[in-house]
């Protein structure tokens, strides 16, 4: 079985987040960076699908520079086999829309039965990629799946959490699946691990390895135009109340009546 | 939880690193807060190893990660080891000293004074952590002097014949194989000693006010018999247990350097948060003189591992430079540990605070190994010429 799973470098989550002056930026020079927590459930569910099939192939892929190579690594020392980067300047500033492109196009160019990404990126929040993807490729998308089995029959029953009870979504493949939390433990790469993925290989893909159109990708085509960054407003300080405890509740009950009006 | 530990890096030192190196970092780090520290206070108040995480640690592949891949291990350089032991011991004394003797003190030996049987049949298992391993050098009357050692080794046709007892022996009671050292008449030699042979036996110690969570066990042997093929064939004299002890004295030094960096970053969220007289605490100087020479100890502590580790991979490294940094970290982690729960005030006394755990584990981490004023001595005969601790005394030159 062959298996993709895409993966983003993101700002560790605990970042503090800086804006650049203008507001046009953001400021990432002292963040460290990581693989984006949910695309963890999807490294682990396509190692998983490997083991237990007894046989495959897990190839990770990312859009990214260069640094984008470190998350690659991390997920070749957790045990992927392959590690595809699509690095190019035409892909710089590319929206949920570009990124998928990309992705698509490279998938295209390599064998798969299945495709793992994380629910959503941890950096933009946008919870676009894996379905723009599987409308791409022409496959069906089950998304925020915490749940996994795939039968004989080739198809994949993902189970997916829905107000007040469990969906089950049967799919046949080759399909998207978007990995949710709990779907999964992710193992922690081990030691002999970290030393086999420097031998493991890396490909790099340029736009023109895909054959795309630098004009298809990146800022120029993005739907998605970002004006302005800008931090929320600073958290008002608290208010105490004075006096004895029964007037306090009065006054706490009247305030969150009155002016807060949420009772 | 409370937010991740982050790391100490004042002086950007993660830039000194390679990015395995940084990889290993982080896994180690992860499994401690997820797996250790979670736990750690509970069996360090019960006096408990906690031994389900030795499958764990084999897992990652903790034990022996030097080692070459063909006998099962990591092939890691020492910078990289180091940084196991770090992060170890930012968890707990007694997680980091499991895993300094199984890979120090059992599987260096077994692989660099071993036959190839003894390594193709110990190392592996050893480094899925199928087997424990423990080292009996240090006696009730012989410590910082291992050349007293009366444990006695007498060949009897194709065995040998142990006679004796050794003290403070870390995994002792649950080691499946103790690398023991005797004297015999032509000299000091090591045996791979088998659990559960006749007149072998290894109690566990009781009492301990430090590494609680630490297995510590005497090894008696009343004319306990070992095949020859047990003997380690490489190691002839004391300077063969004396190089595993150096192995493991710079992992020590690096763990000195993680126990401080727990004490500091539990000390520094704590001065920031506390508030006392209407504002934190951190904005006192005597509490900022304390937080900054923690950090100040660590950053130099940090530096002089490193490059301890460069001379170490590149084959330059004196032991006395491994005495001098076993002394120096372990003494800073010891100052640190305390000064963090003087900053904590009376909750450093609990344990759901980790300061005063690691203050009590430094006390035996610095005697143990070669005591603190012993290294002091091997660096000062070092620079001066004169051995304090060996008669006669001649003058330098002399």
């Amino acid at each position: 079985m062959n298996i993709l799973v895409c993966i983003k470098h993101v700002p560790d989550t605990e970042t503090r987040v800086k804006i650049t002056p203008g507001g046009k930026a953001l400021d990432f020079t002292d963040a460290n960076f990581v693989v984006n927590p949910y695309d963890e459930f999807a490294v682990e569910a396509g190692l998983q699908l490997k083991e237990k099939k007894g046989t495959g192939e897990v190839t990770v892929l990312t859009v990214g520079g260069e640094d984008a190579m470190k998350s690659l690594r991390q997920a070749l020392a957790m045990g992927a086999d392959k590690a595809v980067l699509c690095s190019d300047g035409a892909f710089e500033g590319s929206d949920a829309w570009g990124v998928a492109r990309v992705l698509a196009a490279a998938a295209r160019r390599l064998p798969f039965d299945v495709v793992f990404c994380g629910k959503h990126g941890v950096g933009d929040d946008n919870q676009q990629v894996g379905s723009l993807l599987a409308a791409l490729l022409g496959v069906p998308a089950v998304t925020v799946v915490t749940g996994l089995d795939f039968d004989e029959a080739g198809a994949v029953r993902c189970k997916r959490e829905v107000e007040g009870g469990t969906e089950v979504v049967r799919a046949a493949l080759p399909a998207v699946v978007t990995c949710q939390k709990g779907l999964n433990e992710p193992r922690y790469p081990s030691l002999k691990g970290i030393m086999a993925a420097k031998k493991k290989e890396v490909a790099t893909f340029r736009a023109a390895d895909l054959g795309l159109d630098p004009a298809s990708v990146g800022r120029a085509a993005a739907a998605f135009v970002l004006r302005e960054y800008e931090l929320p407003p600073p958290r008002p300080a608290g208010r105490v109340l004075a006096g004895e405890v029964d007037q306090q509740v009065r006054e706490l009950v009247r305030l969150l009546r009155e002016e807060a009006k949420v009772i | 939880m409370a937010s991740k530990f982050k790391g100490v890096d004042y002086y950007r030192l993660d830039d000194l690193l390679t990015d395995e190196q940084k990889m290993v970092r982080e896994t180690v780090r992860g499994w401690v807060d997820e797996r250790v520290l979670p736990i750690i206070a509970k069996h360090y108040q019960e006096g408990t190893f906690p031994r389900h995480l030795v499958a764990e640690m084999a897992e990652l592949g903790l034990f022996g990660a030097t080692l070459p891949e063909e006998y099962g291990c990591a092939g890691l350089d020492s910078i990289a080891y180091g940084l196991i032991n770090q992060e170890l011991e930012r968890g707990d004394s007694a997680v980091r000293s499991f895993a300094s003797v199984q890979s120090a003190l059992v599987m260096y030996p077994i692989f660099t004074y071993g036959s190839e049987a003894q390594k193709r049949r110990w190392l592996p298992k050893m480094a899925k952590g199928e087997a424990v391993g423990c080292f009996g050098l240090t006696e009730p009357d012989a410590g910082s002097d291992p050349g007293s050692m009366t444990t006695r080794a007498v060949r009897d046709g194709k065995d040998w014949v142990l006679n004796g007892a050794k003290m403070w022996i870390t995994n002792g009671t649950i080691a499946d194989v103790a690398v023991v050292w005797a004297r015999s008449d032509g000299g000091f030699l090591g045996f791979l000693v088998e659990k559960g042979i006749p007149g072998f036996s290894a109690p566990e110690m009781k009492g301990k006010l430090s590494l609680r969570a630490s297995v510590t066990s005497e090894l008696v042997f009343e004319d306990a018999r070992v095949p020859d093929s047990s003997r380690l064939p490489g190691a002839k004299g004391l300077a063969a247990p004396l190089s595993c002890l150096n192995q493991a004295r710079y992992g020590i030094a690096w763990g000195g350097v993680g126990a401080a960096m727990a004490c500091y970053d539990e000390a520094l969220r704590y001065a920031k948060e506390r508030v006392m007289f209407d504002g934190p605490i951190g904005r006192f100087q005597l509490v900022q003189d304390k937080l900054v020479r923690m950090l100040a100890d660590i950053t130099q502590g940090q530096l002089l591992v490193w490059r301890l580790g460069q001379m170490k991979d590149a084959g330059t490294l004196r032991h006395q430079q491994v005495s001098l940094a076993k002394m120096q970290c372990v003494a800073m982690a010891r100052e640190a540990a305390r000064n963090a729960r003087d900053i904590l005030g009376a909750n450093g006394i609990l344990d759901e605070y980790g300061a005063m755990r690691h203050m009590h584990n430094l006390e035996s981490v610095y005697t143990y190994e070669g005591t603190h004023d012993i290294h002091k001595l091997v660096v000062g005969g070092d620079i001066t010429g004169f051995e304090a601790f060996r008669a006669p005394v001649k003058p330098a030159g002399g």
